[in-house]
């Protein structure tokens, strides 16, 4: 590991915060990578003989209206939250950080063009631009995906313009164009590794942000379709049973707010260890 | 001024224009004939299908569709919803007073809480109850709102039966039963904004704290107090006024949800009852709408931001 790298990470580990926030990341992924090992119960698998028991020795988070196991279905539901998170926040870089760079590189009219078009995609509310998205695409967790990816790819461009015009007056990269290399390569080679890091904080924080939005879709039955399990739709069927059945409402909101809690300590972490000055 | 406010309003004009372009391309996205859907029991008759494809311009070249939507939207005529018939902006302005009245609350809620725990996170920086305002704001941040609704309701209305679960009571109708039976929701809108305010207000008096005229106050002998309310805070709260004007959209998405935890008829619930009821002219006016409201917000924070700031008024 380079000098640079590994003051940052020694910056990072001085943060219990943050690292907590790893450390319960890490769990979360364990979780939803070994779901089948994990969870003790079929999640899909309905028993009228369970319907809506308390959490007890077998049922560590109760039953739910079709009796399946709440446990089980937080466990699974980690998959639909982390990889809606995964994936969007890589639509969104793979959109937003190209689009970003060519921006901040080329200047002129390329600029003006794509910045308008981010500031046009930004007065639309981040929600209400999924929600239309997936209104037009169809309700399903692809579309949700893709939906929030789109809707937060504005944020990357951003965020990559913004360190592409930073990165673009350093000594190195006016070094690089002087002995004459070609505008990709100086682009591609000196200036994207280094855009690297205020990206990397960006798509921390928008991990949490696509969690949460993803949760939020399925919330409205417009994500994860059922039966498949996911915390949002199973916050959706507890508020049919607030009164008999509180516990369906406790734990997948539980699980949503901790991992979410973790992707912003770690975010946080991240920017202050990369950026000393700015905290 | 006059000319930095010339300048900016010009530059709202390619923003809202694309807007509209990104408005319209939605439309594109949508599944199937909007001819078919509408035409219903009767899309066997090529008549019928035919006639509704020329009443909405869909027989035409997009470039012309587009320029004959946004001839309406410039009128005020959003299309009409597939579902009621209703013209959209007659949807959308019963709509908005309600969702209307829970922003100005939820925002009012907001930096009665945001605004306070800043001071005091900055006025105690490192201390305990810097640490305990900055748990609380994450905290805000990273709680899904309608769960936060649905918690509220479980305690609030379900154990101690002092509020009702849901519902909506017109302000005109009864002041204290609409009071009533938006303060919950109020509450879980104004949440995450508040955390918000709190990180925005502790940022910027810690840079005001530092600043020189602080410490002349304090050197004159003014009490310590008197020094964080009238000369810190005062203009601390500049930047933060024109960030809170920007959390429309926050609040806006943060209704969708609320709206439909607490059954209120809003703007919010519209969207997702035209979701569900594939209104698509409906979502389509109502993502115009919040777009539109956003971009003059901006405009109004820029204005406000000079306004409030007596520095800048010279410039």
């Amino acid at each position: 590991m380079s000098a640079p790298r590994r003051l940052v990470v020694a910056r990072f580990l001085r943060r219990p915060a943050a690292v907590a926030g790893l450390v319960v990341i890490v769990l979360f992924v364990s979780v939803a990578v070994l779901a089948p090992l994990i969870a003790p119960f079929d999640p899909v698998a309905t028993s009228w003989s369970a319907i809506r028991k308390a959490p007890s020795a077998a049922h560590w988070m109760g039953t739910d209206e079709n009796g399946r196991d709440v446990l089980s279905r937080v466990v699974f539901g980690a998959r639909a939250s982390l990889l809606a998170g995964v994936v969007s926040v890589l639509i969104a870089a793979g959109i937003g950080v190209p689009a970003g760079l060519l921006a901040g590189f080329s200047g002129g009219w390329i600029d003006a063009v794509l910045s308008r078009l981010v500031d046009a995609m930004l007065a639309c509310p981040f929600l209400i631009l999924a929600i239309a998205l997936t209104a037009f695409l169809g309700p399903d967790l692809t579309n949700a995906m893709i939906a929030i990816g789109v809707s937060t790819a504005p944020r990357f461009m951003r965020v990559a313009r913004a360190a592409t015009l930073e990165v673009g007056s350093a000594d190195y990269v006016q070094a690089a164009w002087s002995i004459g290399n070609p505008g990709w390569r100086v682009a591609v080679r000196h200036v994207a590794p280094n855009i690297v890091p205020p990206v990397l904080v960006q798509a921390t924080l928008s991990l949490a942000a696509a969690i949460i939005a993803e949760a939020s879709l399925s919330f409205l039955g417009l994500g994860q379709q059922p039966p498949s399990p996911s915390w949002g739709s199973m916050l959706n069927a507890a508020q049919r049973f607030l009164t008999q059945a509180p516990w369906l409402a406790v734990f997948p909101g539980v699980a949503i707010f901790l991992c979410v809690l973790s992707f912003n300590l770690v975010g946080d972490g991240l920017r202050d260890a990369l950026d000393p000055r700015g905290s | 001024m006059r000319f930095g406010l010339g300048g900016r309003i010009a530059q709202i004009v390619p923003t809202l224009i694309l807007v509209s372009v990104l408005v319209f391309c939605l439309q594109q996205l949508m599944p199937g004939d909007p001819a078919l859907v509408l035409a219903g029991e009767e899309r066997g008759d090529p008549r019928v299908v035919a006639q509704i494809r020329a009443e909405l311009w869909l027989d035409r070249s997009l470039p012309v569709q587009y320029l004959h939507w946004v001839g309406n939207v410039a009128q005020g005529n959003l299309g009409y919803s597939w579902r009621t018939r209703q013209p959209v902006s007659q949807l959308v302005a019963q709509k908005l007073p309600v969702t209307a009245q829970l922003g100005v609350m939820a925002f009012v809620i907001a930096v009665l809480i945001g605004v306070p725990t800043g001071v005091v996170a900055a006025v105690k920086r490192n201390g305990p109850w810097d640490y305990v305002a900055n748990a609380i704001g994450l905290a805000g941040l990273s709680m899904p709102n309608f769960w936060l609704g649905i918690m509220l309701i479980l305690l609030v209305s379900v154990h101690l039966g002092w509020l009702p679960p849901s519902g909506y009571v017109p302000l005109s109708e009864d002041v204290s039963q609409s009071l009533a039976t938006t303060i919950m929701p109020a509450f879980v809108l104004g949440n995450a904004i508040a955390a918000i305010l709190m990180r925005h207000t502790r940022s910027a008096m810690l840079s005001t704290l530092d600043q020189d005229y602080v410490r002349t106050a304090r050197a004159k002998g003014l009490s310590e107090m008197w020094v964080i309310l009238r000369h810190a805070l005062r203009n601390a709260l500049i930047p933060v006024v024109t960030l809170g004007t920007l959390e429309l959209g926050t609040l806006l998405s943060g209704a969708v949800l609320t709206e439909q935890v607490f059954s209120i008829p809003g703007f919010g619930k519209m969207v997702v009852d035209a979701v569900f009821n594939r209104d698509y002219p409906v979502v389509q006016g109502v993502v115009l709408v919040t777009a539109f409201l956003f971009v003059v917000l901006n405009l109004l924070a820029d204005i406000l931001y000079v306004l409030i700031n007596p520095r800048l008024r010279r410039a």
